[in-house]
């Protein structure tokens, strides 16, 4: 055939076959031979690599399982064991870290909000769940309410009050997130549009704003929004000591989100505002139906990058003291019952798997979310 | 609209992008159901002419009418004439996240007021002309680029507008794609569709145009009906033009 193909004209007579790929190109030995030993160098890493794992790993798992104490009334046996985790002191404390000083007869309270917040989550974050809009409306305008109302106490309901003091521990770590994270995104996208508005004044105050806010480290939001927020408000018009963090940490999160949907909106290509506006789309149609939805999934690792960022920041509210999640563990290793130097190990250890827990599925969600919504761009 | 408004006017309309002159005295009355062909080399101002119709891009000088509607900074008056004018894009500019039928439904929708089943009723009726019904529910991206630019056509007929403009719906096609599309312009212009088309394809242009429009350096060089304009060219200009893309 090769012959052939020298010489000036050459008609094809019959076609090639499909065949099967070559043995050695698929397969477990042959991947491994291809990105673990495919060169001396990289041999060599994936050696060390597997040392060192083997070195790190089945310590730490025998720290936490074989050698752990999993009940003790007190202290006392984790003293001795100090090879191990104490697990037993977080399981003793565990209504303490889940509810601070909530009062105990009230804390149905907390664990119904918890459990709707939940659902509705779940309803709105499940693709294929029948109703989202119903969801949406429930969980952005009944659920913030309801929740309100259940935490903090309605005395006329028969619900007492209960002060923000008191709360402490994963809902306060939750509420705090989830207030960030609500409110950061549409104010966020406010921010963007603002940013590229025709409206001087508007692009003004938004790249002030954002630039400002980018400007300075969050404790210094956090102690602004702390001490400067009563002087912006009405002589008398005390915000709740709890609520301000949360507005620090909404408008924080904010001027991130904005730059990260302000990218999503200039990689958008001239065209689909083009084509909207001859379609006759206002500004407002434009933005919420062609627009934005492309810009915001271009932009959802950056999204939920800032999100987990979020999630991790809320422990910085503890700065001006808001009991969350980690400000209430490091209050339970105080207790004297308890104290040894396996404690602290094992709290820290428990807070960290409580924040990779939440971090990971959100970053995971999101990887699922990039997929789905992707497929349609495919081209 | 009463008889005997034009389509279209544009009366010494100029334009520049910065301090470049790009439209220069222009002076063009398209009528109702009229078919124009606008061609040039790049960059004369072909593109930036029929983007002033629905107000794509501004004029500095000068007045255009769509329909009797002089357009001005004023939004309302933006908003009437794009309702009433179709655009078709070289790069089609449909909507990657939105499904063929959501493409076609969305400006009736969410401009005209139209009942979402009505809406998608007119679309399937114009994906059917435009002869790609079976693909309503795929997604842009999983079409040809033939078939894309159709769409794009059938989107704008949704909205029935009374005028359709064109820039370059062929140019970024495949060669065994271009016909397709065209195929379709000559249907509409065969139903008496105003229409100006900004295109390359001279064939075309032969076929179906009531009058040729030739732009150079930002100005209109020679307007004529096609058999007098590729047979007897007046202007050398022109004659250099056509004696460059016909061979």
């Amino acid at each position: 055939m090769s012959a052939s193909t020298n010489s000036v004209a050459w008609v094809r007579t019959r076609s090639e076959p499909a065949l099967p790929p070559p043995l050695f190109s698929r397969g477990a030995i042959a991947w491994a031979r291809a990105h673990l030993f495919s060169s001396l160098v990289s041999s060599l890493l994936t050696i060390l690599m597997l040392v060192l794992a083997l070195w790190l790993i089945p310590p730490l798992i025998e720290w936490a399982t074989v050698k752990a104490i999993w009940s003790a009334p007190d202290g006392a046996l984790c003293r001795t064991h100090q090879d191990g985790a104490c697990w037993a002191f977080i399981a003793h404390k565990f209504n303490y870290l889940r509810y601070g000083s909530y009062p105990v007869a009230e804390r149905w309270r907390v664990d119904l909000t918890e459990i709707s917040g939940a659902v509705l989550i779940g309803w709105l974050l499940w693709p294929g769940a029948p109703r989202r809009d119903i969801g949406a409306g429930l969980f952005f305008l009944v659920f913030p309410i309801v929740a309100f109302i259940l935490l903090s106490g309605w005395e006329s309901l028969g619900l007492p009050h209960v002060d923000t003091l008191l709360w402490g521990g994963v809902f306060v770590t939750l509420v705090t997130a989830l207030v960030g994270i609500v409110f950061s995104l549409p104010l966020g996208v406010m921010l963007a549009l603002g940013r590229r508005s025709h409206l001087p004044i508007v692009r003004l105050a938004s790249v002030i704003f954002i630039e400002f806010v980018r400007g300075v480290p969050f404790i210094t939001v956090l102690f602004m929004a702390n001490n400067m927020l009563p002087l912006f408000l009405p002589a008398g018009w005390e915000p709740d000591r709890f609520a301000r963090p949360l507005v620090g940490i909404a408008l924080f999160s904010a001027a991130y989100m904005a730059e990260e949907v302000r990218g999503g909106l200039q990689s958008l290509s001239r065209g689909q505002y083009e084509g909207a506006m001859a379609l006759g789309l206002h500004y407002r149609n434009m933005m919420r139906l062609v627009v934005l939805p492309q810009a915001l999934v271009l932009v959802i690792p950056g999204i939920v990058n800032n999100f987990i960022g979020l999630f991790k920041d809320t422990t910085l509210v503890a700065i001006v003291g808001v009991n969350d999640f980690l400000a209430t563990m490091d209050n339970a290793t105080k207790d004297t019952i308890w104290s040894g130097p396996t404690i602290q190990p094992t709290g820290y250890a428990f807070a960290a798997l409580f924040y990779f827990v939440f971090c990971y599925a959100m970053s995971r969600y999101s990887a699922n979310m990039e997929r789905r919504l992707g497929r349609g761009r495919r081209r | 609209m009463a008889d005997g408004v034009n389509a279209i006017e544009f009366v010494g309309v100029h334009k520049w992008y910065g301090a470049f002159h790009v439209l220069r005295n222009i002076n063009l009355e398209v009528r109702l159901g009229e078919r124009i062909v606008v061609c040039g080399p790049s960059g004369s101002g072909k593109s930036t002419l029929i983007r002033c119709v629905n107000r794509l891009e501004e004029h500095q000088r000068g007045t255009i009418r769509v329909e009797g509607v002089e357009l001005t900074a004023d939004l309302k008056r933006i908003d009437e004439v794009r309702r009433e004018v179709g655009m078709v894009f070289q790069q089609f500019n449909l909507f990657p996240h939105l499904t063929i039928i959501e493409n076609c439904t969305l400006a009736p929708i969410w401009v005209r007021k139209m009942p979402r089943r009505e809406a998608e009723n007119v679309a399937m009726e114009f994906l059917a002309r435009v002869k790609i019904p079976e693909q309503a529910h795929k997604y842009p991206g999983q079409l040809s680029g033939g078939q894309q630019q159709r769409v794009a056509i059938a989107r704008a007929l949704c909205m029935s507008p009374k005028i359709m403009l064109f820039d370059e719906p062929t140019s970024s096609l495949d060669p065994e794609m271009v016909k397709e599309v065209l195929d379709t312009m000559t249907s509409l212009a065969e139903d008496g569709m105003t229409m100006i088309v900004v295109t390359h394809e001279m064939g075309f242009a032969r076929q179906i145009a009531d009058r040729v429009v030739f732009m150079d350096q930002g100005e209109i060089v020679e307007i004529n009906a096609p058999e007098q304009f590729f047979g007897a060219p007046k202007h050398e200009r022109t004659k250099a033009f056509l004696s460059q893309i016909l061979r």
